[in-house]
């Protein structure tokens, strides 16, 4: 397996764009990573892309040009963009190609997803009663984790407020402002134990990585940014999941554990040797339990870590740098890259007023979703 | 105006309400519902008592369809629920304020008329509620 490069980044910032298709934001992005990397459409040897919402991706070369590339169009999940990127860095790696693009967007309609039960095998009756409801699962997998492990709902705060903290200086952020810990906490209750603030929204958006094997990259003078890791695992047994009538009474894994030991395999390197990573902080809770499950600390020890900023900007982790799902919205397709994204700018020193201090080298990132799927990406500089 | 169950094959109502659950005929795992594959699972009646594992209060109205509670929303809790030996399972839980909810507190099944046909018949549902009595 050869080497892989991240060595063009581009974005369509995240929140709503009216009048533009989830495709267009999609194209977007990857004119932008393409500019970035110096590269053209006609310079790209194959394509891998996808949506949840927003249709199929290799409809983008109407927009992009109809240069007869191969485009793989990935639809899984939480993991599309991930998988995406998976589908790009195997076709360098293996060595059949020296550079490609990986692109994911989405455009969902406003208010809470809404997911009908024959779409994940599930009875009529089970939507009927209303636990066809995301945020149920996670509020419900929460507040079992905080009463185990001494989690208070001031963390809960905490990560919601820094996450609108470090999006005032990422431009592709969706909710820039900032918000304070006592407004956060006293918000209307959506699903307890968890506020408005604490929940990200579905949205729009896109992101493009252009990817090149080693001797590209150093054509391009972009051999910067190498792909340690990407991973993908499905869930174990006794793992709890989204939308699930029943559960084993022995508990086990969770598909994060296993995604993220996989990663650190291919990696060669643990969590002590990461300088910064974006977790799924699909609600803040979502980001404290992923801190336990992609090996950061043990589980409770969150509540340490948020009472001294461990996990800002300039703690000695910092977490979601640009704010996460929480400030930049939930375009299912697009999230996972996003993740990838900063963490790329970040290591080539371009954060601006969120930039990590230090120099750092490695940064993970970690995407989770229904019905039980996570990815881990580990980049290094 | 009468009442129907949500749907067959979940609960029976008499003598008592009783979850229907399957069991693998191979492994002997055991879920809720019954998965609808009579030569891989087995039904059979689960616990009627169980304790609670986790819950939540949806405190917006779920998106119709698939949802088909009244209009007129309130919001209710649900959660998990043990039961001792068998399955963890997913229901609404009805007859508590919600301060009062504490995982590991015992909770017994019963039925709630949670929502009503286009004929006016109530819409029956399983529900856990806490058990106070031992």
């Amino acid at each position: 397996m050869q080497d892989v490069y991240i060595v063009g980044i581009g974005i369509h910032p995240f929140g709503r764009s009216e009048g533009l298709s989830g495709l267009q934001q999609g194209a977007n992005a990857a004119r932008a990573a393409m500019a970035d990397a110096g590269l053209a459409w006609p310079d790209m040897e194959f394509g891998f892309g996808g949506s949840d919402s927003a249709g199929n991706a290799d409809t983008i070369v109407n927009e992009l040009g109809l240069t007869g590339l191969p485009f793989i169009n990935v639809k899984n999940g939480c993991a599309t963009g991930g998988s995406a990127l998976i589908g790009s860095w195997q076709a360098i790696a293996s060595g059949a190609h020296d550079v490609g693009i990986a692109i994911g967007f989405d455009k969902h309609p406003r208010g809470a997803f809404n997911a009908m039960p024959a779409e994940y095998s599930l009875p009529d009756w089970y939507g009927e009663a209303g636990f066809m409801v995301t945020t149920q699962f996670f509020a419900m997998k929460l507040q079992r984790y905080m009463a185990l492990h001494g989690i208070s709902p001031t963390s809960l705060g905490r990560v919601a407020e820094k996450a609108f903290r470090n999006a005032v200086h990422a431009d592709h952020a969706w909710r820039r402002s900032p918000v304070d810990l006592d407004t956060i906490l006293n918000a209307p209750m959506i699903s307890d134990p968890l506020t408005k603030y604490m929940f990200c929204s579905p949205a729009e958006g896109g992101v493009a990585l252009v990817l090149a094997s080693a001797k590209k990259a150093r054509e391009l003078g972009r051999d910067q940014v190498r792909i340690k890791a990407a991973v993908i695992r499905t869930r174990p047994p006794g793992s709890f999941e989204v939308f699930a009538p029943s559960m084993d009474i022995e508990r086990g894994g969770a598909p994060t554990l296993l995604a993220s030991k996989a990663a650190y395999e291919m990696a060669g390197i643990g969590p002590e040797d990461i300088d910064l990573a974006q977790l799924q902080d699909t609600e803040s809770g979502a980001e404290i339990m992923h801190m336990a499950e992609n090996g950061f600390c043990a589980d409770g020890d969150q509540e340490e870590w948020l009472a001294n900023g461990w996990t800002n900007i300039d703690g000695r982790l910092p977490v979601n740098t640009d704010g996460g799902c929480l400030a930049c919205g939930e375009p299912i397709g697009a999230s996972g890259l996003r993740q990838v994204y900063e963490n790329a700018l970040q290591l080539r020193g371009l954060g601006g007023g969120r930039q990590v201090p230090g120099d750092p080298r490695t940064a993970y990132s970690h995407v989770y979703g229904a019905p039980g799927i996570s990815g881990v990406t580990i980049l290094e500089r | 105006m009468g009442a129907s169950a949500i749907a067959q094959g979940l609960f029976r109502e008499t003598p008592e309400p009783t979850l229907i659950g399957g069991r693998n005929r191979d492994t002997g795992r055991i879920v809720f519902p019954c998965p609808d594959d009579a030569a891989r699972w087995e039904p059979i009646d689960l616990p009627r008592r169980g304790t609670l594992w986790s819950w939540t209060v949806q405190r917006f109205r779920p998106k119709s369809p698939p949802y088909i509670g009244p209009e007129d929303f309130t919001p209710f809790a649900i959660g998990y629920v043990e039961l001792p030996g068998a399955t963890i399972v997913e229901t609404q839980i009805v007859g508590a304020d919600f301060d009062s909810l504490t995982i590991g507190m015992a909770m017994k099944l019963v039925t709630t008329d949670f929502a009503t046909a286009a004929n006016g018949d109530a819409i029956r549902l399983y529900a856990f509620t806490p058990a106070t009595e031992a």
